[in-house]
């Protein structure tokens, strides 16, 4: 804000509201410090430590992390699952969400019924419901397959027991939820002046010269914001894999989801140190991407008011 | 309305429209057909489940839900049991979240630009990354196995988002009606009271009804917290049903599937608008 010296004077000199403020706050201060802040750094001093809940911690430097990434491969198996799953999954929701809004926002009549048709699964997805309905969808008796047989494909192929498609079916039941990001770009997208197309399209933009010049740019505070809120709930995805898996994370390690082996390291095994240091490691991975993204952002994001 | 703020497509020619509106029902009909299709099919005879994709029963039965309701554990217990925390979650999110939102948006105190960013930072931040300390915590106070870690952290508006949202909402009210009150004689509690809290009606339906469905489908804080089946939540005896049943009998899988979605359709149906208005705002996950 760009107080002059004088106004900066006066706010510094009264706050007129310290004690209500703090009255108001307190419910939250307390929840920041006693399940957020300590939290945080007492998980980062236990991923030093050797604990299981029951006995004090011990002391042991870096031997967590050192096992992780030198003597654990479920732990490098379980990065690459995640990273399939996040770098799949993420841009296929939100290319569904950018298409389905675009076709939305033509001024179609019975917006609102469509917009809720396809916001449901996002409501529905994460729930345990869905992920029994996904073992059977894609089970080897499943409707996929009953579809497939029409056009005379093998009937018996189980998608969830191979291990080389049960992650893409986690994937497309990711894609399935574009809903919420879908509403978040319409909303932008009718933002979007329509002069700003008609002289394009007067100085001889087709559709797609549009797409790029005009939705794209002007979109573009959103798409950063719906990406990271997205790959950020990708990285933390559990209960479709665990339910669909019966909390193995199988065939095979093939859906064994970063999460998935922190809950099994953590609260199956009792490892506690072991599972702090998995869970820093998730915190590390999220905050450099974070920070990539919001870095790489003043090259691709434009913002309503600066000219283009 | 001038003729250049016509929305583009009304001046489309009519095959164009239809176009349109084939491709939209068509993506509509693919997207809700898993859906469609469990329905029916948990009011189907087990061997036509298998039989056919069409998601209308040929020879409609409720025996699924009957024999599933009594088979699967004890399915009145798991309502009554996700019903309470997610009622007393949005209970403490309407009243935290609402207080610290109004502290940030009206109040004037010390370091309030500091709390409000790390407000915002803890959106960000990973479950996983207070989950092992915070179970140390609720373990040590004989918290485990009840529902007091899963309801208690709500009334300290531990759900950021929430609380931005409502941040956005009292900001968009004019600054003068505080000082209208204020020259009433209220002070900041009885303005909260009085004036803020009713103003905030629509955030706080919507953070209500958010608040009400991601409690009661979350399943990984449950089971990690919960572990006697007399403490069973809807999800938790869901996944144990489905352990029991293995793939043996899809139709009471699907009937009791069908029962657990009832509540969060009924509360989509009633509430879209608020929902779809917290998603738009930008301020909500999803």
């Amino acid at each position: 804000m760009s107080a002059s010296p004088r106004t900066r004077v006066r706010v510094r000199a009264r706050h007129r509201h310290n004690g209500w403020g703090y009255l108001f706050l307190a419910p939250w201060l307390v929840g920041f410090f006693l399940l957020v802040l300590g939290p945080m750094a007492a998980s980062l001093a236990l991923s030093f430590t050797d604990f299981n809940l029951f006995d004090p911690p011990k002391w042991i430097g870096l031997d967590n992390y050192r096992q992780a990434f030198f003597d654990d491969e479920r732990f490098w198996n379980a990065l690459r699952v995640t990273f399939t799953y996040v770098f799949a999954s993420v841009p296929a929701r939100l290319a569904f969400a950018l298409a389905v809004a675009m076709l939305l926002n033509r001024g179609v009549r019975g917006l609102r019924v469509y917009r809720a048709v396809y916001y449901l699964p996002s409501l529905l997805g994460g729930s345990v419901a869905i992920a029994v309905l996904w073992r059977q969808l894609f089970g080897s008796d499943g409707l996929l397959n009953h579809f497939l047989s029409w056009f005379g494909a093998d009937t018996g192929h189980s998608w969830i027991a191979d291990p080389d498609t049960s992650l893409l079916t986690m994937i497309v039941l990711a894609a399935w939820q574009f809903g919420s990001p879908m509403i978040i770009f319409l909303a932008g997208l009718r933002q979007i002046p329509q002069e700003l197309y008609e002289a394009a399209e007067l100085d001889g933009a087709g559709p797609i010269a549009r797409f790029r010049a005009v939705t794209l740019p002007l979109l573009s505070p959103l798409i950063f914001f719906n990406l990271l809120l997205q790959v950020i709930g990708a990285f933390q995805a559990f209960t479709p894999a665990y339910v669909v898996s019966n909390g193995t994370g199988g065939p095979s390690d093939s859906t064994l989801f970063y999460t998935l082996y922190l809950y099994e390291e953590g609260f199956t095994q009792f490892h506690m140190g072991y599972a702090s240091a998995l869970a820093w490691v998730l915190f590390a991975v999220i905050a450099v991407f974070s920070a990539i993204a919001f870095l790489s952002s003043k090259y691709w994001v434009h913002y309503a008011d600066v000219r283009s | 309305m001038s003729v250049l703020n016509r929305p583009a497509g009304t001046t489309a020619p009519s095959w164009r429209r239809f176009a349109l509106h084939a491709a939209l029902a068509a993506g509509a009909f693919v997207t809700v057909y898993p859906l469609l299709w469990m329905t029916g099919s948990s009011l189907k005879p087990e061997n036509e489940i298998f039989g056919g994709s069409s998601p209308v029963p040929g020879n409609p039965t409720t025996e699924h839900y009957t024999e599933g309701w009594s088979a699967g554990g004890d399915f009145g217990t798991y309502f009554l049991n996700s019903l309470t925390i997610s009622v007393l979650a949005v209970i403490g999110n309407v009243l935290a979240c609402s207080m610290a939102a109004y502290a940030f948006a009206r109040l004037d105190f010390r370091f309030r630009k500091l709390w409000f960013a790390l407000m915002l930072a803890t959106i960000m931040l990973p479950y996983h990354a207070v989950l092992i300390p915070q179970y140390f915590l609720f373990h040590e106070l004989g918290w485990v196995n009840t529902i007091l870690p899963l309801v208690i952290p709500k009334f300290l508006a531990t759900d950021a988002f929430f609380v931005f949202l409502m941040v956005q909402f009292i900001r968009s009210l004019p600054p003068e009606l505080d000082q209208a009150a204020a020259i009433d004689g209220c002070n900041p509690f009885q303005t909260y009271r009085r004036l803020i809290f009713p103003l905030l009606r629509p955030a706080l339906v919507t953070t209500a009804a958010f608040t009400f469905i991601w409690t009661y489908e979350d399943f990984f804080s449950q089971l990690v917290y919960l572990n006697d089946s007399s403490q069973y939540t809807v999800p938790l005896g869901l996944r144990m049903f489905l352990n029991s049943m293995g793939d043996s009998s899809y139709g009471q899988l699907f009937a009791m599937s069908v029962l657990t979605v009832l509540p969060v359709f009924v509360l989509f149906v009633l509430f879209q608008k608020h929902l779809v208005e917290g998603i738009s705002t930008g301020s909500v996950k999803g």
